[in-house]
């Protein structure tokens, strides 16, 4: 079946004179111009997600690193001095062991490098970039040029902050929350010199290159649909990108600012966050900052940003599961509204990451409220993906299996949630391994999982070719297991108090007493991270050997971005741009011949919907 | 040799695996792909079937296994007079969220199989039911006000400050790199004014020497409490970010500097009666928690059993710093008497470093500047010890 026939000849509002121009490639002939500083939205999604795989690849591995420590501290670590020098300390018995400024410097990276750089970056950046265009039916983003921009300045973001572990006093160990004091002064911690800076510049790149980006999204989606295509019929994904797109364009600024503020603090002598610190043999003269300060403006980011990580990944997880059930998502307008109003609720809930910060425990209360209140929105949209599954006739392809997996970890993660977010436990379990059991599944392996879902489904679309399935399944299912083995343990250790951050937990009684726990973490730990190299051959294998797509629409799915030709040039639809008659989501519908009904096709008088 | 070794295997596992993919999608390719895809999807379902069973039992059983330790049950209870009602909110979302989890986590992975692709079963077109949609979104919205409000009630109570003219002992925590101060007011009760830039390797808290109520300040190496009696921590910080947590007592604030925080509790349990209940036999005379009675020392077998040196610990639970993970400190919960005693045998700061030193602000000049103070002091009387006593 060729799309293209029911093209009706008015193109879109976009870029509609000079789409014959564009589809000449005239503005990627060059090697340079098509493949690195390349201003095809296609392309950039290319590059953000390579960049983004490489930067996993690495922060997983200082994850494996710290997890040695955790596991076995008693283990003899001299083989790896070669590979990471002085890091390691050599005792006079020749047992090699971990530095404890190196472990805090690799937690501090190890959260940095997944939260902003593969969660954020890369995740929206591949995602947004590929599919914004493609599915509202645009020849490219609103400006090409910022787009191009925006990756590069991530590029420069994330080399910088590699930069930071190379500095001799190291890099910062002062967690990826990084609270002053301790960020903001030298004397604090060896990470807190050198390291710090690279950090803090590092982040201010990465935080121009989110906002170029999201300005983009944003201007792309409100400007450049084409005919046909109202917000109201828009995918689910692209509504997911959007909201995410607003949300950080209003909350990275802030953190921004406070990164601004904090350089002050570093370099200039004020006092914003500084009070009262006696450190290194001596009185600092800061007097009358607050720290807790900090906090309210850090977390003003921190919270939506969560949400900037787990709304892409939901709204990927939404379109593949309604493809690969046969069924329309159920409940399209309460899963648009959920998203909604998770984006509002997102600016409303930020200290409940303070709850034990020191500040007045009345305001917990409205926080406490606040944060119960977004469960709801997160439960319907739970409800109904799984509604989505009931009655559906699903194939089990590994993007399916994917987004399977996303739903069973969004719940665990998210009901242990519904712990924490009420303050009065949250007194026993903040900074305990709850947390960190917590906010892995919810938003570092659920996130995962959206990413992989989306990669395996739109890998065709990338590469004109299919990645391995068999291959992609073992990843699933041995990534599933692995990470449940390495998180699920994580709740009793945190449940019987033991804190975060620890380098060794054996200077206590109540918190060294979990040796297998952490060994068997540990263990799980590696043999996950090595599946993921399976991933990782998987992907590159396919680029260019991988089985080739044959039909437009492989998926048989009908949102707009599988009316392009198989692998889409510059301007993305060789004719006009598609004008859009239908919502996303009918499939299955009585009385068509197919199980699907793309968006372009024009609705019969007496048709559904 | 071996790493060479580990990673030639790790290449050839690699290869072998890359050629199953191959030979499978060929195998696809050769049956036809519809039928392929058919026998893909009745294993991978079944495959979720076997997972779902497997992770449900394994939650349930690590739950079980782990209880003892962990979740607050059995040896883990809480040893403050708060802590129970947290336990109590605690159990009571793990009694919804596991009904919750439980029944999603089913209905997830069975539709998932139910509803795998065969040939000839169509899906069915459902594309919303409001009914349905609000039935789910009101039960989580009224189970959730459910918990908020006992949340709160419980949250509002263990936060509050002492009241006006209640009886209660101050003590206070000063966190630095890398360890816990511990500061008692002395018989006046009454902790005396600090400031820090009198910071000194002498006087480490900073304390104004001028004020008369820090002359009989005293700095413990441990806390050492009378169970049954109000404890008003007082939580500062002299550097960075610390947090002043006893896992016990369900006490956790951070301390601030510049800041002084607060957190008040009263234990309940005493270090001999915790460590009796660690130790405790069971009706066939078994240990009841058999990890309690290993050799403290595991290369030791003669050294006595854990239970019998258990202590409640104060850790720190903010990252502070590369030596976060040792900021450890002793809390005792003793008899009334006990404690009298021990205060007894306590010399404050002062007499003990100060006095007569370089650094005694008195030891030239008369204290003529700590009278104008000595007002403020007087009115606070030390409460008397039977009082508290017969709490």
């Amino acid at each position: 079946m060729d799309p293209q026939t029911h093209n009706p000849p008015a193109a879109g509002l976009a870029a509609a004179p000079d789409a014959h121009e564009h589809s000449g490639d005239k503005y990627q002939s060059t090697f340079i111009t098509k493949y690195i500083f390349s201003q095809d939205h296609k392309m950039i999604a290319r590059q953000y997600l390579i960049t983004g795989i490489v930067w996993a690849v690495i922060g997983a591995l200082m994850s494996v690193i710290f997890r040695l420590q955790l596991g076995f501290p008693e283990e003899d670590y001299a083989w790896l001095r070669p590979i990471l020098g002085k890091w390691i300390i050599v005792n006079s018995d020749g047992i090699g062991s971990i530095a404890p400024d190196f472990y805090y410097a690799m937690v501090t990276l190890h959260g940095t490098i997944m939260i902003f750089f593969v969660l954020t970056g890369s995740l929206s950046g591949t995602f947004s970039n590929l599919l914004i265009p493609l599915q509202v039916g645009a020849r490219d983003m609103a400006s090409p040029f910022m787009n191009m921009l925006s990756y590069w300045l991530f590029l420069l973001s994330t080399l910088v902050m590699g930069a930071s572990l190379f500095v001799s006093t190291g890099g910062f160990g002062g967690g990826w929350t990084h609270y002053p004091p301790l960020s903001a002064l030298p004397q604090a911690m060896s990470g807190s010199g050198a390291g710090m800076t690279l950090w803090i510049v590092s982040i201010m790149l990465f935080i121009a290159s989110v906002l170029l980006g999201g300005i983009n999204y944003i201007a792309t989606i409100l400007n450049m649909r084409t005919k046909g295509m109202s917000l109201w019929r828009m995918p689910l994904t692209t509504w997911s990108f959007f909201v995410t797109a607003i949300i950080g364009l209003l909350s990275f600024p802030v953190l921004l600012a406070a990164l601004a503020l904090l350089t002050f603090d570093r370099s200039m002598g004020t006092s914003f966050f500084l009070s009262e610190i006696f450190i290194g043999g001596q009185p600092l003269d800061h007097i009358g900052g607050s720290a807790i300060l900090y906090q309210h403006l850090f977390w003003f980011l921190g919270h939506p940003e969560v949400y900037i990580v787990i709304l892409p990944a939901m709204g990927i997880v939404s379109e593949v599961l309604a493809v690969h059930s046969r069924k329309p998502i159920f409940g399209y307008k309460a899963m648009v509204y959920s998203i909604m109003s998770i984006g509002f609720l997102s600016f409303l809930v930020w200290a409940h990451h303070m709850f034990m910060s020191g500040m007045n425990p009345f305001i917990g209360n409205f926080f406490v409220v606040a944060t119960l209140i977004i469960a709801v929105p997160s439960a319907v949209k739970v409800f109904n993906w799984i509604a989505t599954l009931f009655q559906g006739k699903i194939s089990f392809t590994t993007p399916m299996l994917f987004s399977i997996g996303f739903v069973s970890m969004f719940i665990s993660g998210g009901l242990t949630g519904i712990f924490l977010g009420n303050s009065a436990i949250d007194i026993q379990l903040h900074d305990t391994y709850f947390v960190v059991a917590h906010f892995h599944i919810i938003m570092g392996v659920a996130a995962f999982f959206g990413t992989f879902a989306g990669v395996y489904h739109w890998f065709p679309k990338m590469f004109g070719r299919f990645m391995n399935e068999t291959l992609g399944k073992i990843h699933f299912w041995g990534t599933m297991i692995g990470a449940y083995i390495i998180f699920w343990p994580m709740h009793y250790l945190g449940m019987a108090g033991v804190p975060r951050r620890y380098y060794r937990f054996d200077s206590f009684q109540a918190f060294g007493q979990f040796d297998s726990i952490n060994q068997l973490i540990t263990i799980a730990t590696i043999i996950t991270f090595g599946l993921q190299v399976l991933f990782i051959l998987n992907f590159f294998f396919s680029i260019w050997k991988g089985r080739k797509v044959t039909s437009l629409n492989p998926w048989k799915a009908n949102t707009l971005e599988w009316t392009t030709p198989i692998t889409p040039g510059h301007g993305n639809w060789e004719g006009p741009i598609p004008e859009v008659h239908r919502w996303a989501y009918d499939y299955s519908t009585k009385g068509a011949i197919e199980d699907y009904v793309p968006q372009h096709h024009p609705v019969e008088r007496q048709g559904a919907h | 040799m071996t790493a060479l070794l580990v990673l030639l295997c790790v290449i050839l596992i690699g290869i072998i695996v890359v050629q199953i993919g191959k030979v499978t999608e060929l195998a696809s390719k050769i049956r036809g792909e519809e039928e392929a895809q058919e026998r893909t999807n009745r294993t991978q379902a079944g495959y979720s079937m076997i997972f779902m069973v497997l992770f449900l039992i394994g939650t349930v059983v690590s739950a079980l296994y782990y209880k003892d330790s962990m979740l607050w049950y059995g040896p883990n209870e809480s040893a403050s007079a708060h802590g129970g009602s947290i336990d109590y909110i605690f159990n009571l979302t793990l009694f919804f969220t596991g009904i919750v989890f439980i029944i999603t986590q089913i209905l997830l992975f069975y539709f998932a199989y139910k509803y795998r692709a065969r040939r000839g079963v169509k899906a069915e077109y459902i594309s919303h039911n409001n009914r349905l949609e609000v039935i789910w979104t009101a039960i989580p919205a009224v189970v959730m006000t459910f918990l908020v409000v006992g949340g709160l009630e419980a949250w509002n109570e263990v936060m509050a400050d002492v009241a006006e003219g209640e009886d209660f002992i101050e003590i206070e925590g000063t966190g630095y790199q890398f360890a816990w101060h511990l500061r008692y007011p002395g018989p006046d009760g009454k902790l005396g004014a600090r400031d820090y830039k009198l910071i000194s390797a002498s006087n480490p808290l900073g304390q104004v020497w001028s004020d008369e109520k820090n002359l009989d300040d005293f700095h413990p190496s441990e806390i050492v409490l009378p169970v049954g009696k109000k404890v008003r921590a007082r939580i500062t910080s002299r550097d960075v970010l610390h947090n002043f947590y006893i896992p016990h007592f369900r006490v956790k604030m951070d301390a601030v500097p510049g800041m002084p925080t607060y957190f008040v509790f009263t234990p309940t349990i005493t270090t001999e009666e915790y460590r009796a209940k660690l130790g405790a036999l069971d009706e066939n005379g078994q240990p009841k928690y058999p990890e309690w009675h290993q050799p403290s020392d595991p290369d030791d077998p003669e050294s006595p059993a854990k239970f019998e040196v258990f202590d409640y610990e104060l850790a720190c639970a903010e990252l502070c710093g590369t030596g976060h993970y040792a900021m450890r400190r002793v809390v005792k919960v003793v008899s009334e008497a006990e404690y009298q005693d021990w205060l007894s045998k306590q010399q404050s700061y002062y007499e003990s470093t100060i006095k007569g030193t370089d650094n005694d602000p008195f030891a030239t000049e008369a204290p003529a500047e700590a009278e104008a103070l000595t007002d403020a002091s007087q009115d606070m009387e030390e409460a008397p010890a039977e009082e508290a006593a017969a709490e």
